[in-house]
């Protein structure tokens, strides 16, 4: 018995020579190089050599699209290449922000871009709430011994792996006229409603549907955080026999607080960026009821005849303003839980 | 050796040449389907590459969105296919190809696509493609739903307040619940509207939406949809100039009267058949017209193609009059062929709805109003049309008047223009 060990001991160790070999050769072949390189630079700045790929890939697909972007709202007409462009200065911004009463979209002369503003507003308001409060508790019920633990977060972070536009056809299937949830109405005796017709319904219907479909990523956020939290402050507190609600408001909340503060800024960004999903829901409508800064964009630039990149440009630099403060809001919030 | 080597040298040498002279030419179509002329497009071209070995052509089928919104896109950055299928037949006309030095005979497609061709190039006298169809846009009526309900049909020179009560009749009666339906689109608003008396543009040729004749035909939209002659569902239910149809509730029998276009002839004869008479009437008049629209889809050259001869090969191809008898024929499409509409096209068809639609189409033609013509030949029609649905359709679900409405598709025009003319 102990010859079959010392004879697969020593298969063991072929196999793994005839695998590590390889690699020891590619190491060997990257260290020349590196060794190279870093006797050149000095090691203080090899750690800018690797993120050099990163930072390259950033640079194309980010920092140059945001400059290109930039200077195309400071442009007019329709052509597409930015050197075919005439030069008009701040005028596209000027135009987007003429207003007699900013509280007033129907008083500007871009109203679109203003009722895209109030829209995304009223929508962050009402998705951000409900999100954190809904994935919260959520949170605390999954973090409970219950049966089935898994099976439950597994189902609520399902819809996370959905594509938005099948999110969106899926629950409008269901909102249609002759939808599912129609069809259960009129079989218990009550009306259809029409939900994509009233501005009230459909702004609900994208709240709710957009909480549902991310609910389950800053679930899993809370869940993490939740699963931090020492077991020893809830023993300690069940020995004082502190109150449940005492524990949640005194333990629980304080020590998820940092995490929470991510859920929110998270959702706040991807509130204001919201577009796929509510665009095939309802189509911006009724009116312009759900039609958000996005979708606004979009259409400035794309779904008119005389296609207006410049105007729709100046809108998308005033959205990344917007975005860049809320990025620093998490990044500053992310910083803090690091240094508690 | 040496000898080896040069028998290897020689023989790749050869396989280089051989391989360059069998290489083919790929063109590609971008194509989008309204029925099935995609399948009947596809026959077509295997035959093509069967008589024309050296070219290969793809078909690219994509959606309708794609033709209006990213082909725009493409080719203002020279990545457009080599022919396309297009319905903006002016407002692209910058980047079609000139065929004249392409194709065998220039004549035969004046003679035969003339008035068309101006549609395609406004300004000038190219010959740039043809017509794949041509639509007129006007309703069609559940006949089955008239006669359950014992209502009769308002007649030849019937109005559209009259159709309107009629519909209504039928709908209370048979507890239909849409009345009347119209595809969002302001071009099919746009045909009613100069019935009503809209000229569409002013004294000089500039565009003039708004006047007393598009105001009446608003009022009474706005009226429909506040009364349940019209659905909100439809118009009221997505914002902007986001095109809508209403055909599959009308294929459903939820809907009384449909106002859409000759193109809807082949798919309701494959989706309803004759589980209902499907009956197309001619377009119901105002006081100044019994009009509809004329349209339709031309298959254009663009300019961006690096084979513009093969190009013009292939369009030579298809657009040899018994080529386009047997497209028109197989798809129920109206000719926008002079010969072949003059000559008359055995359509494909045993439906006798489907033959009476076709009829009651092209026997519109003669009756569309010129301002209809003059309105479809402008290149930035589509830049009235989207102002004029998307700002009627914002009063009519509430968020302005008629009159707020009106000022803003004024506006909206007169923006967009601007930009452009930058």
């Amino acid at each position: 018995m102990a010859h079959a060990d010392d004879k697969a001991t020593g298969i063991g160790d072929l196999l793994q020579n005839v695998v590590a070999w390889p690699i020891r050769i590619l190491f060997k072949l990257i260290d020349y190089p590196v060794t190279a390189i870093q006797n050149v630079i000095g090691i203080r700045r090899m750690p800018w050599l690797f993120l050099l790929p990163n930072l390259a890939f950033f640079g194309m697909f980010v920092i140059i699209p945001l400059f290109m972007n930039f200077a195309y709202s400071l442009t007019g007409g329709t052509e597409l290449f930015i050197s075919e462009r005439p030069y008009t200065g701040g005028e596209q911004y000027g135009f987007l922000f003429d207003c007699d009463n900013y509280a007033d979209p129907l008083s500007c002369r871009e109203d679109r871009f203003w009722k895209g503003i109030f829209n995304t507003a009223v929508f962050i308001f009402f998705q951000v709430s409900f999100m954190v409060l809904f994935s919260l508790i959520t949170a605390l019920v999954l973090n409970r011994e219950i049966r089935g633990r898994g099976f439950w977060r597994a189902v609520f972070f399902f819809p996370v792996l959905l594509s938005p536009v099948v999110v969106a056809l899926i629950w409008k299937w269901i909102l249609l006229r002759d939808g599912i949830l129609n069809a259960f109405l009129v079989s218990i005796g009550l009306d259809r409603i029409l939900f994509f017709v009233s501005p009230e319904w459909a702004m609900f219907w994208a709240v709710f549907v957009s909480i549902w479909a991310h609910m389950g990523f800053y679930t899993l956020i809370l869940l993490a955080g939740l699963q931090a939290i020492q077991p020893d402050l809830y023993e300690a507190a069940e020995m004082d026999g502190t109150s449940k609600e005492r524990v949640f408001f005194r333990i629980t909340l304080p020590l998820l607080w940092p995490n929470m503060l991510v859920v929110i800024v998270l959702a706040l960004i991807k509130g204001v960026q919201v577009f796929d999903e509510v665009y095939v829901l309802t189509g911006g409508g009724p009116g312009t009821a759900t039609q958000f800064i996005v979708q606004y964009i979009y259409n400035t630039a794309f779904t008119n005849q005389v296609q207006n990149f410049g105007l729709a440009s100046a809108a998308s630099m005033v959205l990344g303003v917007v975005l860049f403060v809320l990025t620093l809001t998490q990044l500053a919030a992310t910083r803090r839980r690091d240094n508690d | 050796m040496r000898r080896s080597l040069k028998l290897m040298a020689a023989s790749s040498l050869f396989a280089l040449v051989a391989g360059a002279a069998s290489a083919q030419t790929e063109l590609r179509m971008m194509w989008y389907n309204d029925g099935i002329e995609g399948e009947v497009m596809q026959s077509i071209l295997d035959r093509f590459e069967e008589a024309h070995p050296e070219i290969s052509v793809t078909l690219d089928v994509v959606p309708y969105q794609a033709v209006l919104e990213s082909l725009p896109i493409q080719l203002a950055a020279g990545n457009g296919p080599d022919i396309a299928r297009v319905t903006d037949l002016g407002g692209l006309s910058e980047h079609y190809l000139d065929l004249r030095p392409y194709i065998q005979d220039p004549a035969y497609w004046e003679t035969n696509f003339g008035p068309f061709l101006d549609w395609l190039d406004p300004d000038g006298d190219a010959i740039n493609g043809f017509m794949t169809q041509l639509t007129v846009t006007g309703p069609y009526v559940n006949r089955t739903l008239f006669e359950q309900a014992g209502v009769d049909m308002p007649g030849e020179g019937a109005t559209w307040e009259d159709w309107a009560a009629a519909v209504n009749e039928v709908a209370s009666a048979l507890d239909i619940p849409i009345p009347m339906a119209w595809d969002r689109s302001g071009h099919r608003v746009a045909g009613p509207a100069i019935a009503q008396g809209a000229q569409m543009f002013d004294a000089d040729g500039n565009p003039a939406l708004v006047d007393e004749g598009l105001q009446r035909m608003a009022q009474l939209l706005y009226d429909w949809h506040q009364d349940g002659t019209m659905s909100l569902e439809l118009w009221g239910s997505v914002s902007g100039s986001s095109y809508l149809g209403a055909n599959e509730d009308f294929a459903n029998a939820n809907v009384v009267m449909y106002m859409s276009g000759s193109w809807q002839i082949p798919q309701f004869a494959s989706t309803i058949g004759d589980a209902f008479d499907w009956w197309a009437v001619p377009a119901p008049c105002g006081p100044a017209a019994c009009t509809g629209m004329p349209g339709g889809a031309a298959l254009v050259a663009i300019g961006d193609t690096e084979h513009p001869e093969e190009v013009g090969v292939l369009m030579d191809y298809l657009a040899q009059e018994e080529v386009l008898a047997e497209f028109y024929g197989r798809t129920l499409f109206i000719p926008g062929h002079l010969g072949l509409a003059s000559g008359g096209i055995e359509f494909d068809t045993d439906d006798p709805r489907a033959a009476h639609a076709l009829a009651t189409f092209a026997g519109a033609v003669p009756s569309i109003s010129p301002v209809a013509f003059a309105l479809q030949g402008y290149p930035s029609n589509r830049v009235m049309f989207n102002a004029l649905i998307s700002r009627l359709n914002e009063a009519i679900v509430g968020e302005l008047t008629l009159d707020e409405a009106y000022a803003r598709m004024e506006e909206d025009i007169a923006n967009q223009l601007a930009e452009s003319d930058r």
